[in-house]
């Protein structure tokens, strides 16, 4: 039972990665595929009415986590206090510089905000690596099952590394890799003229740095984290996901070559899935490791909430997660199509 | 200040902040669904207008409550960790279905109701605006429970390593003390929102402009403003009274400022607490109303502070009784001042009477300030506790959480959403200095 919480946590974090993953790429690419007042409506149009709904992914994941490993979430959240405090400023102006944009006609404001929407998503699409990479590499938990990380110690991924090492600030690179290259091609899809041409090209560009940066991601998690491919190689159901990440991979190198726009989108998208997927697999049954005492990790079965509560869920969260993506389905089903600016009206 | 004071303080600016927005979207979102549903009955399209007005203000108020508010989750883990450790496993239910259930539904139709106007039929258009009224309302439940929990555990067992754990979904959803606080809660989100309609009806109607518009939003707000003044005080406000006077008698002693006990206590309608002295000071009584109102008999015995162990006070009992009073005064100046409103209303006399518009104009920060005073009232009256009778504050704080960093990030929000209120009312007076003129739907 504590497994399919994992593996429901684990889902819900990777769809919040994926969706609210090309807003961010969107953002981070914003002053370099939109170069006037149109085009920059373009792109916040394409991402406008559901960057919000995108978000509620992590919201309601760290929810679950509240309620499926409260110990686990008091530890990490207390623990990354200083990162998790600048996510939330970041995530705050990523909002407000969206929804606030184009309120204004005067162009200082709007080249205000569209620097905001972009500095605020490349840093915060680093976080996001950053906060990967050390749930992989693990972190100083002690024996009363929290910890505290400054935001640096050496850089050096050792027992009393800082949020921030040479690792996850390479994971965090390549998550800003990764999320624009898959922005690219999410807005390649959603829209057309100039914009387009342009985030296809980036497509182009950047899908293949991905691809390069990706196995020296790979090899360096082999490094600080000797124990995560070893456990993906003992279960031989996970190999299905590592095989999709390069299928993905190939689909989106070869869509994105070709303009074929929606099937570079579901490349990218299965992408990031398998990927996260396949790390979640192979940090099964560990949520936090302990990088001073293996014993001191929080898992899945130290963490866990009362049985009753997590039986309980099985019933409303799946009643949630149906009823959810009939709205995301119907939403997305509305604004379908490309993007196209009303420069006279309000809005986005 | 010490890291606890930090913690405590944090959250309570951060909160207070965040509050502002959703008591506006949350009545909004009801008294927009009303606008639309005249609109759509009367196929009126000064109705249609006001719902689009008050639509572009929701959306700027919405926006502004979603950035606030994630803040809110992460802090429980940031800032009070051993709380979420300790009662996770029952309060996380909660959590998690706010952001399952409400939070993708408003999310989602928010864009819809903002954007899709053109792309949706008027019946798909309500339907948004419907289920963003849902959401809204969902969301305030589920937080709701959590505080009601807090203030009166139900529902839950206690597991061997001390946790608690959930024992009884029912028991606790529908907490007794989550059902009176919700409908006293949501009754002060209209009066927000009423009051705002009203004081942009009477600015309209005083400055001469969009009158047609303005005897809309002045007609709305002063109705609903008024239904919910009364509910708010009557049976909402007195019930929800009634269970702290019953579950927590060191927040009652406090709030009213009663340091001795006795029968036909009375209830202080002024006075300055000097709790060295353990007395109020200058005190206007009303003699043996409080036992009467907090226990039904005028014969039931009100206990005193002097009566009850000091490590059990509240520990800021003057801030505590100002906050209860404000709300309660504020209260029933709101009645008088939409009492007033409705009898003119109904007398057709309303939008001739400036003396009164300015009444309605001025007054719209008052439920904010009523609302805020309300919910601090609630929090401080819960002091010493965290989790009332099982977990102290003190005892709930982050364990590795310097007071360095909890004042670094304190500073950070305060700096944060300074700009971000100044830039929000800028853009909310610009959109009422345009007014609700005809103006196109935004896509």
């Amino acid at each position: 039972m504590e497994t399919a919480w994992y593996f429901l946590i684990a889902l819900m974090l990777a769809v919040y990665v994926v969706l609210d993953g090309f807003d961010f790429g969107a953002g981070i690419l914003h002053l370099f595929v939109a170069r006037n007042d149109e085009e920059r409506r373009t792109v916040l149009g394409a991402i406008g009415p559901v960057w919000d709904g995108n978000e509620v992914w992590l919201l309601a994941g760290g929810g679950v986590l509240v309620y499926a490993f409260p110990k686990a979430y008091a530890a990490g959240f207390s623990g990354f206090y200083m990162p998790l405090m600048m996510a939330l400023w970041l995530l705050i102006l990523r909002g407000i510089s969206i929804e606030l944009r184009s309120h204004e006609a005067h162009p200082l404001w709007r080249s205000f905000w569209d620097g905001v929407f972009a500095f605020s998503s490349t840093l915060m699409s680093v976080v996001l690596g950053a906060a990967l990479g050390n749930v992989i590499r693990g972190v100083p938990l002690t024996a009363e099952g929290y910890f505290a990380g400054p935001l640096f110690t050496d850089f050096l991924p050792g027992p009393h590394a800082g949020v921030l090492d040479w690792y996850t600030v390479l994971v965090g690179v390549f998550a800003v890799l990764t999320l624009a290259a898959h922005g690219a091609v999410y807005l390649a899809w959603k829209t057309q003229g100039p914009v387009h041409i342009r985030s296809a090209r980036a497509g182009r560009i950047l899908w293949p740095a991905v691809a390069v940066l990706g196995v020296g991601v790979t090899a360096a998690t082999a490094v600080v984290q000797p124990r995560l491919y070893p456990s993906l190689v003992a279960r031989p159901w996970t190999w299905a996901l590592a095989l999709g990440i390069a299928v993905s991979l190939g689909v989106v190198l070869a869509a994105a070559r070709r303009n074929r726009e929606l099937p570079a989108f579901l490349g990218s998208c299965g992408f990031i899935a398998f990927l996260l997927a396949a790390t979640a697999a192979g940090m099964h049954p560990n949520l936090l490791v302990s990088t001073l005492d293996p014993a001191f990790s929080l898992t899945i079965t130290n963490a866990a909430a009362g049985e009753v509560s997590l039986r309980i869920g099985f019933v409303w969260w799946s009643l949630a997660m149906l009823l959810a993506v009939g709205y995301f389905a119907y939403l997305f089903y509305s604004f379908r199509g490309k993007v196209t600016v009303d420069t006279r009206g309000a809005g986005y | 200040m010490d890291a606890l004071a930090w913690h405590r303080f944090q959250f309570a600016f951060t909160v207070t902040y965040h509050y502002l927005f959703p008591q506006l979207t949350m009545g909004l979102a009801l008294l927009i669904v009303v606008l639309k549903g005249v609109a759509l009955r009367r196929g009126d399209p000064l109705w249609h207008d006001a719902a689009r007005f008050w639509g572009r203000i929701f959306g700027l108020n919405f926006a502004m409550g979603v950035v606030t508010g994630i803040p809110m989750e992460f802090q429980f883990g940031t800032n009070w960790a051993r709380f979420s450790s300790h009662t996770g496993g029952v309060i996380g239910l909660t959590l998690a279905m706010e952001g399952m259930f409400a939070f993708f539904a408003e999310s989602a139709f928010l864009g819809l109701f903002l954007f899709g106007e053109k792309r949706l039929s008027p019946r798909g258009h309500m339907v948004a605006a419907v289920m963003l009224f849902l959401g809204a309302w969902l969301s305030g439940w589920f937080i709701i429970v959590t505080n009601a929990f807090m203030q009166h555990p139900a529902g839950y067992t206690v597991a061997p390593d001390g946790a608690l754990h959930l024992s009884d979904f029912w028991a606790y959803m529908l907490n007794p003390w989550a059902v009176w606080q919700y409908a006293h809660n949501m009754t002060a989100s209209v009066i927000t929102s009423a009051f705002v309609m009203a004081a942009v009806g009477a600015f309209y109607t005083l400055a001469g402009r969009h009158r047609e518009h303005a005897a809309i939003f002045l007609r709305v707000g002063v109705v609903a403003g008024l239904v919910a003044c009364i509910l708010v005080l009557f049976p909402t406000g007195d019930q929800h009274g009634k269970l702290v006077a019953r579950h927590q008698p060191a927040a009652l002693a406090a709030m009213e400022g009663k340091f001795e006990s006795g029968q036909r206590a009375e209830l202080a309608l002024i006075g300055q607490p000097d709790v060295k002295n353990r007395r109020l000071e200058n005190p206007v009584v009303v003699p043996g109303i409080l036992s009467f109102l907090a226990y039904g008999s005028f014969g039931a015995t009100v206990v005193g502070l002097n009566d009850i162990p000091e490590d059990q006070w509240p520990d800021s009992v003057e801030l505590l009784y100002y906050a209860y009073h404000m709300m309660a005064g504020l209260g029933t100046l709101f009645i008088l001042v939409m009492g007033t409103a409705a009898v003119l209303l109904w007398r057709r006399r309303l939008e001739a009477s400036r003396p009164m518009l300015w009444v309605l104009m001025l007054a719209f920060p008052f439920p904010y300030i009523a609302t805020t005073a309300g919910w601090m009232s609630a929090e401080l009256g819960r002091q010493p506790w965290l989790v009332y009778g099982i977990l102290r504050t003190v005892d709930g704080t982050s364990p590795t959480v310097s007071g360095g960093n909890a004042a670094f990030s304190t500073l950070g929000f305060m700096g944060l959403y300074l700009v971000l209120g100044v830039v929000f009312l800028y853009l909310v007076l610009r959109q009422i200095g345009h007014g609700p003129a005809a103006a196109e739907p935004a896509h």
